[in-house]
């Protein structure tokens, strides 16, 4: 998801935002990984702990400009500091989006692999037109992302954070067709490949000591 | 000849073994921890040297000698390793499967590379979309500090250690080392300029090392083994073990760990099934991660998979992503939609990259049409050339490369595109400013 500054600020934003008990004991964990006086390293950490208390409260993951600034009050950061992080980095949702964020890795090692075809069932299955929509029924948002690093079972398609792997047309319209439903498909292989392994099983690995 | 099971490292690649610490300490992991801190800073340092480990993360530096640019006494501030687990080269998983399979390897890796370095805290940066990733290796650092093997008095050994996972939130120029630095200093992640080497002013302004996961997590089998062990392997000055992802238009993509100076081709057929087709139906290979430039096929049947064999050929080992494209591949596709990831990942620094990627990318559009003419190919090539070298870190210069290496091997492909777009619809318009919008 692009984080686009200019429009930012055209998104009905709540006018209020505060840590909700399970975010103050995530925060408190966090800060402690850090000296003292460098509780701004935790910006990233607790920007994704907003993003999930958004989840839990209105079901839509995403980080309203409002906590942008309890994140600065809170790690006395100026509230600029804390909107060019947010703004920078690609997972920051600066605006709500569907229930289930399906994104698409169109970078060229799966593209080589039918990437398109992904992109293709994405749009059958979930009803959506193209990247950066939403579906009607609020549902699914589509992105194209970059290289997400599962290239050998390629190609991926995140739902959220998790990665399903060595898609095509039909398995991909099967996901999003389970996702409807209320399920949860097991994340991985879709064709039941063990991790990175290829199919058919381990060529190597087979006489491993102490296993 | 390969490389049998009893020579891999990492045991567990694919995750058929539990990851958790009884199983990994089946697997050899943590045997003898202590003795080998015991032995001492120096001799950490020699072991890696000796051993000839050049940095898995795409450089190549030797491992030994980055570790020895520490200082050998603390000035008072404290040192830090940094760990690059922001693992985003398109074409590049390996350290994915370390890090959800083979967690250990990599946290007691960490813990003997912070003797050898002097430093008391190490944190493990690692790419936000690893987020399942992530809660194994948070999962394996709780085993391993309540085991004692890290924290206070880490193993026995008098040796306090720490260490950290952080998530990055989705940008690859994170994965250079001053903007993985600045990010987790909480900032935007643009590089710095060097020097100051972060060996010198690094994480908070401390003496720090940023090391790539793989090159971390073979560190303590190597020095369980001996570096003569592991300089066995390969040829000298490329010596060691590698883990190959192999992808693209093969008949089984996979992740395998190999010895270094592999044939290319013994590589893909004896782990991969071979190439889709057969291996006359090879077109061309990105050899290690998007960066790094193609080999035509020519090239491929006899290169090995190592640093300096594949620099002789005007590319690099890089992560050794292997990305496999047969003679269906649209080639000039494949390596535009490259030149879009750049252009998309710039962090907008420097002008030669922010400016300069956006208008590869639509030269390189233009050029899967074949909406250009001739002579266009000529200023594409030159421009990547000015902005190769001008900029603060070498993302520009990975964006350009794939492009030069096409130019180089597919130039005779370019213009025959060119020449039909101009059967079919004529000569084009004048199209420089439109790269140049």
């Amino acid at each position: 998801m692009s984080a686009d500054p200019s429009t930012a600020n055209e998104i009905p934003q709540p006018t209020h935002f505060a840590f909700d008990a399970e975010s103050e004991a995530a925060i408190e964990k966090i800060v402690k990984r850090y000296p003292p006086g460098k509780q701004a390293s935790a910006v990233i950490p607790v920007l994704y702990v907003v993003q999930r208390q958004m989840q839990r409260q209105t079901g839509i993951a995403w980080v309203p400009r409002v906590a942008m600034d309890v994140v600065a009050a809170r790690l006395n950061m100026a509230p600029i500091r804390v909107y060019e992080v947010a703004t920078f980095y690609f997972m920051f949702n600066l605006k709500p989006i569907g229930k289930f964020h399906l994104q698409v890795c169109g970078t060229t090692p799966c593209w080589l692999r039918g990437s398109d075809e992904v992109f293709r069932a994405c749009k059958d299955a979930a009803g959506v037109h193209g990247y950066g929509e939403t579906s009607a029924d609020g549902l699914f948002t589509l992105s194209e992302v970059e290289c997400l690093g599962a290239c050998v079972n390629a190609p991926v398609l995140a739902v959220d954070d998790d990665y399903y792997e060595d898609l095509d047309y039909e398995s991909t319209v099967r996901l999003i067709e389970a996702l409807k439903r209320g399920e949860r498909p097991k994340p991985g292989s879709v064709i039941g490949r063990q991790a990175s392994a290829p199919v058919g099983g381990p060529l190597v690995l087979t006489d491993v000591p102490g296993e | 000849m390969a490389l049998s099971d009893k020579d891999r490292i990492f045991t567990n690649l694919y995750g058929l073994h539990d990851w958790r610490l009884p199983a990994a300490r089946r697997r050899g992991n943590w045997d003898g921890t202590k003795a080998l801190i015991e032995k001492g800073r120096d001799w950490i340092i020699e072991e890696v040297k000796n051993s000839g480990l050049r940095g898995r993360g795409g450089a190549g530096f030797p491992t030994g000698m980055k570790w020895s640019f520490m200082p050998k006494q603390s000035d008072g501030r404290p040192h830090y390793l940094v760990v690059n687990a922001d693992e985003s080269e398109p074409g590049t998983c390996k350290d994915r499967d370390i890090i959800r399979h083979d967690p250990h390897t990599l946290i007691e890796g960490c813990l003997l590379a912070g003797v050898a370095m002097g430093a008391h805290t190490g944190y493990i940066y690692i790419r936000g979309e690893y987020y399942n990733e992530h809660l194994v290796l948070q999962a394996a650092i709780d085993e391993a500090y309540a085991a004692g093997l890290i924290g206070p008095n880490a193993c026995g050994s008098g040796w306090d250690f720490d260490l950290y996972v952080h998530r990055g939130a989705g940008a690859y120029i994170c994965g250079e080392e001053t903007a993985l630095i600045e990010s987790l200093e909480g900032k935007k992640g643009m590089p710095r300029l060097k020097p100051p080497f972060p060996a010198a002013v690094g994480l908070y302004g401390c003496p720090t090392t940023v090391n790539n996961v793989e090159t971390i997590a073979v560190v303590p089998t190597i020095l369980r083994r001996g570096a003569a062990w592991f300089a066995s392997f390969g040829r000298p000055k490329n010596s060691g073990t590698k883990i190959f992802c192999i992808q693209g238009h093969v008949n089984k993509p996979c992740n395998v760990e190999e010895e270094m100076s592999i044939p290319l081709r013994e590589l893909i057929e004896r782990h991969a099934g071979g190439v889709r087709g057969g291996w006359d139906n090879l077109l061309a290979v990105i050899p290690g991660g998007s960066s790094t430039p193609l080999i035509p096929k020519e090239v491929c049947d006899t290169v090995l998979m190592d640093f300096d064999a594949l620099r002789e050929h005007k590319t690099g080992l890089g992560t050794a992503g292997v990305i496999v494209m047969d003679k269906s591949t649209d080639l000039i596709k494949a390596i535009a939609r490259l030149s879009h990831f750049y252009k998309h990942e710039s962090c907008g620094q420097c002008t030669p990259c922010r400016e300069g990627m956006g208008w590869v990318m639509r030269m390189m559009d233009r050029m899967v049409e074949g909406r250009a003419e001739i002579e266009e190919i000529d200023v594409l090539e030159d421009v990547t050339r000015r902005i190769e070298g001008h900029t603060i870190c070498a993302l520009a210069d990975g964006g350009v490369w794939p492009v030069q290496g096409l130019i180089r091997h597919f130039r005779p492909l370019m213009e025959e595109r060119i020449a039909e777009y101009k059967r079919r619809l004529g000569s084009p318009t004048p199209t420089l400013p439109m790269a140049a919008e």
